[in-house]
């Protein structure tokens, strides 16, 4: 025993001489994939080579740090410093919507994607002041368990369990279609077996260590996708402003940009109606739902299980606290350089695309039209000859590129800039490593919360409290396989948008359990009946809102009082409801996006995105009024909250081991 | 004693809770509500209107800050009422 802990002691001391090594090997790695590139070994292989390379080095992780105790399945034996836990919580946290998606949302929306960039990094000052240290005084292994102490049991642990595997499975489907999307494009796959090529790389990594492996790869994966992800914007500014910080030149960047949508208006390469200036705000989103969505992001990140989860692993209150401070400093290295990758694409595609004569522009874009991800006047721009074609056919067309002509998939921002910038095959190798690193550790994190809280939480809590160690991690570990194996499928099957499920995922996390965590913490007086009724009503009003408007948009005009939503540029309304409720196909279920009224329709003409603004206002006033119209919680419980809320002593939740 | 002791921790921990909550208020909302005015000044060198920085880096700092600001503030008052954990 006493080697024991001395091994692992060692291990802790030398995580920075760990981690630096690695930093250096990977660095070393990118430089020999470099020179074979100048040898002329061809791009395939060294795709191949990258991502295989950098899954193994995951994989080997999670196998050495595999572990048969039940509190390092759970909570990595509560022993991650601050630093550490800040950076596997920055790869927790960033996502395939976050290192592919952001940077494109905020070249297509402007200023109006910011919602998005403020969204998901101010949640973490709610997660710090709010609720994340008292969880980690409390000695959970999951959210529910918290739920259950407080709220009488095994009922509200249920409610819990629901709202979890809800937003959390919802989150994870995106994950896992992210996985398949970034390697099917690098590795040349068919999309289904890529997603489950992908799926094999996350089992590995959580299935034999939980949270203690999943923690140690996640800095690794940190690690890897910090880099790739800043390597490009860094060249390219250097290049374009002699200054290696994009953060700060981009600002000329969008100088550049207002000034040439000023130009192009005045040759008439676009209309008002078409061009969205880059800096004016509200055009996308109405004020109203900007900061609506804002709002639900930044709740939905305090809510969200695998991120709360993460600040059960620290030594300490006080380090819990520090560690949310150090992943929102690791988030925000990637959230502030987003911008700074859609202006520079934008501006490179004002001023080297549109206004080009057709047989001129750049060669780079035909490399992601022929994937279909850019099309020109309609057609997917494969070569010159298609878009000339293409434009001809199109009465009036002057023959220099327009903005209406040109559209362009918002996952191409990202993966195309090594091109634009012109830097050679191995920067986007890179850059498929990043965006993997990112969907794989987030999908780790998801997987997990969702396993532990079925083992833990539904088997271990309420099927057979007396289970042996041995048979709760195996179920554990079984269960994890299975709702993996879930995920890819539905994944497999293309469900959506990413952006928009990863929305829905929040606002339900925000719904189900923002009022009941901060009311148990925050407020001695609220009762079980009133939590458990509280989760039950906003994350029903929230649940309602989101599948009548997406899948019954028709009943919700007809039965529920919902009217169209507005233009955000003009305040007119979205639908003709009159028109479209007199369709044969109006009230119609299970509709496809493609209705006319999907996600179109609403109360006070609110995005279904942030349909936890309705739920959680609804959830507070519930837990408020029953916990008065209840008896006082017992002078017992009343005393556990007080412990609570003090950093000193022993965890209220002793769990044995 | 002890007791008068717990509700003045927590009482100096609520302060301090909506005192970050408040200045999480402004940076997250309160200071876009007015976006158009402040995208007229042009921060100097840099380029950037004002009301498009702060949302895509300046509220971002402002949050960072606070984070590490708040864990400091907070230890400080759990060690003034004795309930911080021992190193």
């Amino acid at each position: 025993m006493a080697t024991q802990s001395a091994a692992t002691s060692d291990f802790y001391r030398n995580l920075g001489r760990m981690y630096g090594t690695y930093t250096g090997s990977f660095i070393a790695f990118i430089i020999l994939l470099a020179i074979l590139e100048q040898v002329g070994v061809p791009n395939r292989i060294l795709g191949y080579l990258f991502v295989g390379f950098t899954i193994i080095v995951y994989a080997v992780i999670g196998v050495m740090t595999r572990t048969a105790q039940v509190s390092e399945y759970y909570v990595a034996g509560r022993r991650v410093p601050a630093f550490y836990n800040g950076m596997a919580t920055g790869a927790d946290w960033m996502s395939a919507a976050s290192f592919v998606g952001m940077a494109g949302t905020l070249f297509l929306l402007g200023y109006d994607g910011l919602t998005w960039v403020l969204g998901w990094t101010g949640g973490y000052v709610l997660v710090a002041i709010l609720i994340g240290p008292y969880l980690r005084k409390f000695g959970a292994y999951t959210v529910p368990d918290f739920m259950a102490f407080r709220f009488g049991g095994n009922f509200a642990r249920m409610v819990a369990v629901i709202v979890l595997v809800c937003c959390s499975f919802t989150y994870v489907t995106a994950q896992v279609y992210g996985t398949g999307l970034i390697a099917s494009r690098f590795l040349g796959m068919s999309f289904e077996v890529a997603v489950f090529a992908g799926l094999a790389g996350i089992l590995l990594c959580s299935m034999l260590g939980g949270m203690r492996a999943v923690t140690w790869t996640q800095i690794a994966q940190y690690i890897v996708l910090i880099i790739a992800y800043l390597t490009p914007i860094v060249i390219l500014s250097t290049k374009h402003y002699g200054i290696p910080i994009p953060q700060l030149t981009y600002g000329t960047a969008i100088a550049e940009i207002t000034a040439r949508e000023g130009q192009m208006l005045a040759a008439g390469l676009t209309t008002a109606a078409a061009l969205k200036p880059h800096i004016s705000p509200f055009i996308n989103y109405t004020p109203f739902n900007f900061f609506a969505i804002m709002l639900c992001m930044m709740v939905g990140t305090a809510s969200l299980p695998h991120i709360l989860m993460r600040y059960f692993t620290t030594p300490s209150v006080r380090e819990a606290r520090q560690s949310v401070a150090w992943s929102l400093l690791f988030i925000f290295l990637l959230y502030f350089s987003a911008p700074a990758y859609a202006a520079f694409s934008k501006l490179e595609v004002y001023t080297n695309i549109i206004g080009r004569d057709l047989t001129q522009v750049r060669p780079w874009l035909f490399t992601w039209g022929e994937l279909g991800l850019i099309q020109i006047c309609g057609k997917n721009a494969a070569n010159i000859d298609t878009i000339v074609a293409a434009c001809k056919a199109i009465a009036g067309h002057p023959g220099v590129v327009r903005l209406q002509d040109f559209v362009i998939n918002t996952d191409v921002i990202v993966l195309s800039t090594p091109e634009i910038a012109g830097l050679p095959y191995v920067i986007s190798g890179l850059v498929a490593a990043g965006g993997l690193a990112a969907a794989l550790s987030t999908a780790d994190g998801l997987l997990l919360a969702i396993a532990n809280a079925l083992s833990h939480d539904v088997y271990y809590k309420m099927i057979d409290p007396n289970a042996p160690t041995i048979r709760r991690l195996t179920v554990a570990r079984v269960l994890l396989f299975v709702v993996a194996v879930c995920a890819a499928y539905l994944a497999s099957t293309k469900p959506g948008d990413i952006l928009a499920m990863v929305g829905w995922a929040f606002s339900l996390a925000m719904a189900g359990n923002f009022p009941a965590l901060v009311m148990g913490v925050w407020w001695k007086r609220t009762t079980a009946a009133g939590a458990v009724a509280g989760m039950i009503a906003g994350f029903g009003l929230c649940i309602f809102y989101l599948v009548t408007t997406r899948y019954f948009p028709g009943a919700g005009v007809a039965y529920f009082g919902m009217s169209s939503l507005a233009n955000p540029a003009t305040g007119a309304p979205l639908v003709n409801l009159a028109t479209a409720m007199a369709a044969p196909n109006a009230m119609e279920s299970w509709v496809t996006i493609a209705h006319p009224l999907a996600n179109k329709v609403g109360w006070f003409g609110l995005n279904n995105i942030a349909c936890g603004l309705l739920g959680m206002p609804l959830g507070f006033a519930v837990i408020y009024v029953v916990s008065l119209m209840t008896p006082e919680p017992s002078k017992e419980m009343q005393a556990y909250v007080d412990e609570i809320r003090k950093p000193r002593g022993r965890t209220v939740l002793e769990e044995k081991t | 004693m002890a007791q008068d002791n717990t509700e003045a921790h927590w009482t100096a921990t609520r302060n301090l809770m909506l005192k970050h909550l408040g200045a999480w208020l402004f940076f997250g909302y309160i200071i876009h509500f007015f976006v158009v005015p402040l995208n007229a000044i042009k921060i100097p060198i840099l380029n950037f209107p004002l009301g498009f920085y702060m949302g895509a880096q300046g509220s971002l700092i402002a949050f960072v800050v606070m984070l590490f600001l708040f864990a400091k503030q907070q230890d400080r008052i759990d060690r003034d009422h004795g309930f911080a954990e021992d190193e």
